[in-house]
C-alpha cells in the first residue's frame, strides 16, 4: 500500500545558537499535490526545506519520505529518496553546457562521455516541459534567468525526483516568465509530481496550489485547501494581525523638477530614454526585466558610461563619470541585488549602514557610529541583535533596510530604488513603503523600479514604461492598471 | 532576540584570540624543550629576527585584505637590503638618507604592483609574480651578484645595543600604527570593506581603485624596511635576502586568522601568525635540528595550525 502522504514532517525543531528557528513543525504533503508553504521573512520556510533537503541536520522530529523514514539526512540521501531542491541561487555551472548541465550527476554511462547522446537526451527533456526552444549546446551562463531556471528544473527531473520544492522562483523572473513557470508547475503535477512551492506573490499561491501550509515565528500554524480560504485571511495567519493597508498613505507636496533625462543612451540595453522627476515624487519604472530600467538609472548615476543624450539635475547639465561624483550631488542609488552590490554580507550592519556617510579616511570613533546607526535602524524599524553582527545574520526584509539605511544616513535629493522589496516579506514591505513615503514628503524624488505592478500602482505617482531600452508610455497615477502597464511592456 | 549571555563565556574567548593562544602554548612548550629558549639574549635574538618578517606580513595583511596577494614582498626586501647598502658605501650617504632612498624606491615598486593591479586589471597573482622577478633582477644587477658589506657604525646603529635595539622599538611602534589604521580609520575600514564586495563599495561612491593600488604601495614600503633590518642585522646588502619570505608572510596571515577571500584579518593576530613561524625555526635551531627537516616540520605546523583556527572558529550559522 502507499501511504497517503509523499512527505510528512512531523514535530520539527531546531535551533541556531540561542535562536529557536523552527519549533514543532509540521509539513504533511499529499502525492501529486500542489502545496505551498508560506509565512513572513524569517517565519522558518527556508530553514524546513533546507533540513527537507538534508541541507541542515534537524534537532527534532521525523521526516517520512514515501513511507520511509529518512535516518541520515544528508543532500545525496535525500536527492536519493526523491527530493530536489531549486533554490533561488540556482546551483549551475555556467561555464558548461545545457545538456552537461542537466545530466551534471550522471554525464557517462560507459568510459567515455557520448556528446550526442548526451545533447539528445537533453533534448528530450527539455521537449518534455516544453521548453524545446533551449539549444542544449548553449552555455548556461548565456541563457536567461528563466531559461537557467528550466535547466535548473530539467536536471532535477533527470533525477527522476518525486517531489520538487522550488524557493521564491518568481522572485528573478517577469510577468510573462512567471506564467510560464506557473503553466509549467500545473503541467509537472499532471504528470505525478509533488510540488512544494514558496512564494511570497500571493496571487501565485492562488492561481496553483491545492493547500497552503502557513508558518509563523518558526511555529506551525495551520494547513488549509487553498479553495477554501481567502487572501485577507491568509494574511491575517501569517502576520496575526490585519494589515489594513499594504501601501500607506503619502501627502506629500510634488514641487518643481530636479531631473530631466534626455535621449539617454548607454550599452547595449538603453537606446533612447527621457522622462523627468520632481521634488517629491514618487516615479515608478515599469517594464519587463531587460527592457533597460536597470542600466539606465546606472548611466545616470555614473555606474555606465552613457553614450549619448543629456541630464539635468537642478537645471544643470550635468554628467557623472563616477557613483562618487553623483552621490557627491545628492543622488542615491539602491541596487537590485543586495547580496551582490549592495551589503558587505560578511560585515558588521554598523559598517553597512555607514558605507556612504562615512567617506574620510580619518579616525573612528566606534561607540559614537554605533549610537548614530542604532538610531538610524531604529528609525525604520529593523530588527537586528546587534550593530556588530554581521549582515548575513538578519533576514531578507531586514538586510534591505540596512542596505537603504546608507542612504537614509545622508541628505539625499533623489534616490533610485531598484527592485526595493524583491524578496521581502509583508510587514518588511509595507515598513519600506513607509519609507519611500517618508522620503518624498521630505522633497526627495524617489525613483522605483519594480517587476511588480501592484508595486508600481500601490506606491507611485506616475510611471514611465520600458521597453527593449526606449520608453513607451508615461502613465499618470490616475490611469495605472495592470493591464495597461502590461500593454505598454509588451508592446501590444 | 534575547540575550543570554551573562557569564564568561570561555568558548567564545577562545574562539576570538585562538591565534594567540596557539603562541602561547608554543612557548611554554618551547620552554620545556630548551633551557636556552627563556634567556634574554634568545628572546632579543627571536625579536631582532622576527621584526622585518613582522613588518612584510603587516604590509601583506593590507593588501590581503582588500582581496588581493603580492608575491613581490621577498623580492622588494632585497632591493631594500641592497640599495640602502649601495648608497652607503657607494655614494658615502648617510645611513638615514639611505633608509628612506630604500623605502621609496620599495614604495615605487609596490606602487607599480598596485597600478598594474587596480588601473590595468592585471590579477595580484600574476602583477606581483612580475614585481617580484624584476625586483629580485634589479637587487642582482645593482650588487653585480655580491654581497655589498657596509663598514660597522652606519646601518649597524639600527641593531646597536647602545641606542636600546631600534628596530625593536620601530617595529612595534608600527604595530601600534597599523593596529589603529586597521581599526580606528575610514582607510582601514574601506581596505576591509572591498575585501568584502568591491561593488557595493564602489556603488557607495568610494574610489576603490585608489585604495587598492595603495595596500600594495604600503606593502613595498615595509618589505623595503624589512630589507634594511636584514642589511643592518648582517651589515651585508645582499641580493639573495627575503628568498621565499612571501610565502613566510603569507603562512603569517593566514595562521593570523585572514581569509585569504580578503575582508577579515588582524593586525595583531598577523604579529602573532609572524611570532608562530619564528618561534618554530627558534626552537628548533636550539634543538640543533638540521635545516632541512626543519622545512618538514615547519609545513606540517603550518598546517596544525592552520587547522585549529579553522576547528575553532566554527560558529553556528544563523537563519
Amino acid at each position: 500500500m502507499t501511504p497517503e502522504y509523499i512527505v510528512e514532517m512531523n514535530h520539527i525543531s531546531k535551533h541556531f545558537g540561542g535562536v529557536k528557528a523552527l519549533q514543532d513543525v509540521h509539513l504533511n504533503v499529499k502525492r501529486g499535490e500542489i502545496h505551498a508553504l508560506i509565512g513572513e521573512n524569517g517565519a522558518g520556510k527556508s530553514t524546513l526545506m533546507k533540513i527537507l533537503a538534508g541541507a541542515y541536520p534537524k534537532d527534532e522530529g521525523t521526516i517520512l519520505i514515501d513511507g520511509a523514514e529518512a535516518t541520515t539526512a544528508t543532500p545525496r540521501a535525500m536527492l536519493d529518496m526523491g527530493v530536489s531542491v531549486i533554490y533561488q541561487e540556482f546551483m549551475l555551472a555556467p561555464d558548461l553546457t545545457v545538456a552537461e548541465n542537466i545530466f551534471i550527476d550522471h554525464m557517462q554511462q560507459g568510459l567515455f562521455i557520448n556528446w550526442k547522446d548526451l545533447k539528445r537526451r537533453a533534448k528530450e527533456q527539455l521537449q518534455k516541459i516544453g521548453f524545446g526552444n533551449i539549444d542544449p549546446g548553449k552555455k548556461v551562463g548565456e541563457l536567461s534567468v528563466a531559461y537557467q531556471q528550466i535547466v535548473e528544473i530539467c536536471k532535477c527531473l533527470a533525477k527522476d525526483s518525486k517531489v520538487l520544492v522550488f524557493d521564491e522562483p518568481t522572485a528573478v523572473l517577469t510577468h510573462s516568465e512567471t506564467e510560464k513557470l506557473l503553466e509549467l508547475i500545473v503541467k509537472l503535477k499532471q504528470e505525478g509530481v509533488t510540488i512544494l512551492y514558496i512564494s511570497h506573490r500571493l496571487e501565485e499561491l492562488f492561481a496553483i496550489s491545492d493547500k497552503i501550509t502557513v508558518l509563523k515565528d518558526g511555529k506551525y500554524v495551520d494547513t488549509v485547501e487553498t479553495a477554501s480560504i481567502t487572501k485577507e485571511q491568509l494574511v491575517t495567519m501569517m502576520v496575526g494581525r490585519e494589515i489594513e493597508q499594504l501601501f500607506p498613505e503619502r501627502n506629500a507636496e510634488i514641487g518643481e523638477e530636479i531631473l530631466r533625462v534626455e535621449n539617454l543612451a548607454a550599452g547595449d540595453l538603453v537606446e533612447d530614454v527621457s522622462f523627468s522627476l520632481r521634488k517629491g515624487e514618487v516615479l515608478g519604472f515599469s517594464g519587463l526585466v531587460g527592457s533597460g530600467r536597470t542600466e539606465t538609472m546606472r548611466a545616470i548615476f555614473g555606474a555606465d558610461k552613457k553614450s549619448s543624450g543629456k541630464v539635468r539635475y537642478f537645471g544643470e547639465e550635468v554628467n557623472f563619470r563616477s557613483p562618487k561624483q553623483a552621490i557627491r550631488k545628492g543622488i542615491g542609488l539602491l541596487p537590485e541585488d543586495r547580496k551582490t552590490q549592495g551589503l558587505l554580507l560578511k560585515q558588521p550592519i554598523r559598517y553597512n549602514a555607514t558605507l556612504v556617510s562615512r567617506q574620510g579616511n580619518g579616525f573612528i570613533n566606534h561607540k559614537k557610529e554605533q549610537q548614530e546607526v542604532r538610531e538610524l535602524l531604529a528609525r525604520i524599524a529593523t530588527k537586528y541583535g546587534s550593530t556588530e553582527d554581521n549582515a548575513d545574520s538578519l533576514s531578507g526584509g531586514n538586510q534591505q533596510k540596512v542596505a537603504l539605511a546608507k542612504w537614509l544616513a545622508v541628505d539625499t535629493k533623489v534616490i533610485i530604488l531598484d527592485e526595493p522589496t524583491r524578496g521581502v516579506d509583508v510587514g518588511a514591505k509595507t515598513e519600506i513603503y513607509r519609507i519611500i513615503n517618508e522620503l518624498a514628503e521630505s522633497g526627495v524624488g524617489v525613483i522605483i523600479i519594480s517587476s511588480e505592478m501592484a508595486e508600481i500602482i500601490g506606491v507611485c505617482d506616475r510611471a514611465i514604461v520600458m521597453r527593449e531600452g526606449r520608453v513607451t508610455g508615461e502613465v499618470p497615477k490616475e490611469n495605472l492598471t495592470e493591464n495597461h502597464l502590461i500593454k505598454l511592456a509588451m508592446g501590444v | 532576540m534575547e540575550a543570554t549571555r551573562k557569564k564568561f563565556d570561555w568558548k567564545e574567548f577562545i574562539i576570538n584570540n585562538n591565534t594567540f593562544i596557539i603562541l602561547l602554548l608554543l612557548v611554554i612548550v618551547s620552554a620545556f624543550l630548551s633551557d636556552t629558549f627563556l634567556t634574554t639574549m634568545n628572546l632579543r635574538n627571536i625579536l631582532l629576527q622576527q621584526a622585518g618578517p613582522i613588518l612584510v606580513a603587516i604590509g601583506l595583511l593590507f593588501v590581503i585584505l582588500a582581496g588581493g596577494i603580492d608575491l613581490s614582498v621577498g623580492s622588494i626586501m632585497a632591493v631594500g637590503a641592497t640599495v640602502s647598502a649601495i648608497l652607503i658605501t657607494d655614494l658615502g650617504m648617510h645611513f638615514s638618507v639611505s633608509i628612506g632612498v630604500a623605502l621609496i624606491i620599495g614604495l615605487a615598486f609596490g606602487l607599480f604592483s598596485g597600478i598594474l593591479v587596480a588601473y590595468a586589471g592585471i590579477q595580484g597573482f600574476v602583477a606581483t609574480l612580475a614585481t617580484m622577478t624584476i625586483a629580485r633582477g634589479v637587487a642582482f644587477v645593482l650588487t653585480e651578484g655580491r654581497p655589498v658589506k657596509v663598514e660597522a657604525g652606519t646601518i649597524s646603529t639600527l641593531v646597536s645595543k647602545d641606542f636600546m635595539y631600534p628596530i625593536i622599538w620601530i617595529t612595534i611602534l608600527l604595530i601600534i600604527v597599523f593596529t589603529i589604521v586597521h581599526r580606528y580609520t575610514g582607510y582601514g575600514r574601506k581596505v576591509i570593506a572591498i575585501g568584502s564586495n568591491e561593488t557595493a563599495l564602489k556603488l557607495a561612491g568610494v574610489r576603490t581603485k585608489q585604495y587598492i593600488m595603495s595596500t600594495y604601495a604600503l606593502s613595498g614600503a615595509l618589505a623595503a624596511l624589512a630589507g634594511v633590518f636584514v642589511a643592518a642585522r648582517s651589515s651585508t646588502g645582499s641580493a639573495t635576502v627575503g628568498t621565499g619570505q612571501e610565502l613566510d608572510a603569507i603562512a603569517a596571515v593566514v595562521i593570523g586568522g585572514a581569509s585569504l577571500m580578503g575582508g577579515r584579518g588582524f593586525v595583531l593576530n598577523t604579529v602573532a601568525g609572524a611570532l608562530i613561524l619564528g618561534l618554530i625555526g627558534n626552537i628548533m635551531n636550539l634543538m640543533a635540528v638540521p635545516s632541512y627537516p626543519q622545512d618538514i616540520i615547519k609545513g606540517v605546523i603550518i598546517i596544525a595550525a592552520v587547522l585549529l583556527q579553522i576547528a575553532t572558529s566554527k560558529r553556528d550559522r544563523t537563519i
